[in-house]
């Protein structure tokens, strides 16, 4: 038997299903939409119909549509009848004007690649199908990309949406260590290339600002969706700003080469030549990890002299980088 | 999903197990068919073609969506209920579809995908179409009422970043088609260059801006980031890029391999695999400990050098074995120097 032949099948059986309740105007009871629609005709038994016919209506809602149920007829209450709301179930009209419609297409191609990315497209799509053309080519010059490649950010963002508490396992950034979560989600957002979750730690009985990057594994829902309630005129841009960026600058002593080191040049509070082959440069930093990064980048160009924490993590990423890579302890050829 | 028309180069293609063939649900199907109705009801006799592209499937695809339309209707089933369908001439005539001539209603993903997105252009610097970002924001919250209610506890926040002192003056470059000169930092090569460029776009891509344009020093089309741009400056000069610059695809990222570059092999621990959403990869593998081994092309490996001794132990190259070489002897030159030169509070050198 085909999977490809059923699914059309399927197809064919709900979009007849969709056309019978738009068009019909009173609710139409289980039998008549078995008699109307062809493909339930086929149906071995009165149990495999209504199986059949529970199924699609699920997944007909989660598709968006408004099936509504009604009472057949007043005498006979017991007997529900079906039908879609067809005020319900159209996108109102509205019109577009050329230059809206070429800006919602560059809303729509902001998310770049995956999760949100084929939602934003069906959505134009839709706004689109009235008929007027977009007018691409007066295309704006700039083009923002975000990307969501965080595996969590599906579900932390249904999560959002639904007010629906979640567990995870999350890894703090300083530690590595990693610990179970319990948080009521408020928000997400995506700064300076990451997405971050705020939210109300139940665990630790305050609100808390998670990387999702962070996040490890699964993000379970833990509880009913709407079950709590996220504090009016919540704005989290404010609140990750906060505890990402108020951190004190802390300043690093580095021994750059002599035409090296470009970038720490130009952040540099101060530069002093100590001979023709190195200059003892002074940065200001606030995330030790972050900083060991661009540092490790220049190899050999660049040393830190001071603190000693920042040359700890240099060292151990270069003492790293000499042996033979991840779960290979020891067998180098 | 649109994103299918790109599976070759994205990082499972081609991947043994990865099965990408996709087996389209009935649901995705008929919320397909729902939107193509009326969209090709107000386009009557448009090529299949173009119906493809629109919704991101092959022509063979819309034609058998166009052969099970054909099949459904009002209820009775005869002639006259049926949605009429014609497409052999290559135009799709389309016609009796009342009952769904209207689009459904957005959901909930879609609306707030273009709702987020739209709050986010607004606050674009120095975005000239601000106001019709604005006009669309209203209509489009205005239609999609309650699906659309989630959508402020959902951000994207593109305002800020490093390089803004440039990126007035690139945008009013590309407009006025002008030719800039760049002092750049090639990032990769901690090298300092000059160029000219022909500005073509400017670009926001995870949290960074860039400027895209023809470069006359590469002969090719190049991106720059803002932040490493060290002065920039307007000439008086046609700045038109030439007809063969074609913007690149930003839909894997901000780098472009070329089918001749050099291939690498990397193997990277639970820790690295980030690089491999990073970086479009042509195949990727995943180990036992949780990590992945992957392949991609580059041009210049100064900077997967760099990026290995930034990730440690993390990661390690397979292949080449140049390039593993280097990696090594570059970490081994500067813990040498670490063991010679003691930190200032004196912290014992680690013998690699």
């Amino acid at each position: 038997m085909s999977t490809k032949f059923n699914a059309a099948d399927k197809t064919e059986r709900l979009l007849n299903l969709v056309i019978c309740l738009l068009y019909t105007r009173k609710p139409l009871p289980k039998a008549k939409i078995r008699d109307a629609v062809p493909q339930y005709g086929t149906s071995a038994s009165d149990e495999a119909f209504d199986r059949m016919f529970e199924r699609d209506k699920d997944e007909l809602r989660e598709l968006g549509i408004p099936l509504v149920t009604e009472a057949y007829d007043i005498l006979f209450d017991d007997e529900p009848g079906y039908r879609i709301d067809r005020r319900e179930y159209a996108l109102p009209e509205i019109s577009f004007a050329a230059d809206e419609l070429a800006v919602l297409g560059l809303a729509s191609r902001v998310w770049a690649q995956a999760s949100l990315a084929g939602p934003a497209a069906q959505g134009l799509r839709k706004l689109e199908a009235a008929g007027v053309e977009r007018d691409d080519s007066s295309l704006i010059g700039i083009v923002p990309r975000v990307r969501t490649v965080e595996p969590a950010f599906e579900p932390v963002k249904d999560a959002v949406l639904a007010r629906a508490p979640v567990v995870f396992t999350y890894r703090k950034s300083g530690t590595g260590e990693a610990a179970t979560r319990h948080v009521q989600p408020w928000a997400i957002a995506s700064w300076h290339g990451h997405w971050y979750l705020t939210g109300f730690d139940t665990g630790k009985g305050a609100p808390r600002v998670f990387r999702l990057g962070r996040i490890e594994g699964e993000v379970a829902v833990e509880g009913r969706a709407g079950s709590y309630e996220v504090p009016a005129g919540h704005q989290p841009s404010a609140m990750i700003r906060t505890v990402a960026v108020e951190r004190e600058p802390r300043r690093a002593a580095l021994r750059v080469r002599v035409g090296a080191g470009h970038s720490l040049r130009r952040q540099a509070r101060t530069v002093e030549a100590l001979d023709d082959t190195w200059s003892l440069v002074a940065v200001d930093f606030t995330d030790t990890e972050a900083f060991s990064d661009e540092i490790c980048s220049f190899g050999p160009d660049v040393l830190v002299t001071d603190p000693p924490e920042l040359r700890e993590s240099v060292i151990r990423r270069l003492t790293g980088a000499l042996g033979s890579g991840p779960g290979n302890e020891g067998a180098d050829a | 999903m649109s994103a299918m028309k790109q599976s070759g180069q994205s990082g499972q293609s081609g991947q043994p197990g990865h099965g990408r063939q996709p087996s389209e649900s009935a649901t995705t199907r008929l919320s397909r068919l729902l939107t193509m109705v009326p969209w090709l009801l107000n386009r009557q006799g448009v090529e299949i073609e173009e119906a493809a592209r629109e919704f991101g499937v092959s022509a063979a695809q819309v034609e058998s969506d166009l052969a099970l339309l054909f099949l459904c209707g009002t209820p009775g089933g005869y002639h006259g209920d049926l949605i009429e369908a014609e497409w052999e001439s290559g135009h799709v005539y389309l016609g009796n579809a009342d009952t769904i001539k209207r689009p459904l209603r957005l959901g909930v993903d879609e609306a707030l995908a273009l709702i987020v997105s739209l709050r986010a252009l607004v606050a674009v610097p120095g975005i000239g179409e601000r106001d019709a970002v604005v006009r669309a924001l209203a209509k489009l919250e205005a239609a999609t009422g309650s699906a659309s209610a989630g959508a402020s506890r959902i951000q994207v926040l593109i305002d800020e970043g490093a390089g803004e002192e440039f990126l007035a003056l690139a945008q009013q470059a590309r407009a006025s088609r002008r030719r800039v000169h760049l002092r750049y930092l090639v990032p990769g090569r901690d090298e300092s260059t000059e160029r000219d460029v022909d500005p073509m776009r400017v670009i926001s891509f995870d949290a960074h801006w860039y400027l895209e344009g023809w470069c006359h020093r590469a002969d090719d089309v190049r991106l720059f980031r803002l932040d490493r741009i060290e002065a920039l400056s307007v000439l008086d000069e046609d700045g038109t890029p030439p007809e063969t610059a074609q913007p690149r695809d930003l839909d894997f990222g901000v780098f472009m391999p070329q089918a001749d570059d050099q291939l690498v092999r990397l193997e990277l621990g639970p820790g690295a695999v980030w690089v491999s959403d990073y970086y479009p990869v042509e195949s990727l593998e995943r180990t036992p400990d949780g990590g992945v081994v992957i392949d991609l092309r580059t041009a210049d490996t100064a900077w997967l050098r760099r990026l290995m001794w930034q990730l440690g132990a993390q990661a390690r190259v397979l292949e080449p074995a140049e390039l593993a070489d280097e990696v090594r002897r570059g970490a081994r030159a500067a813990l040498d120097a670490y063991a010679a030169v003691p930190g200032s509070t004196g912290s014992a050198p680690v013998s690699g």
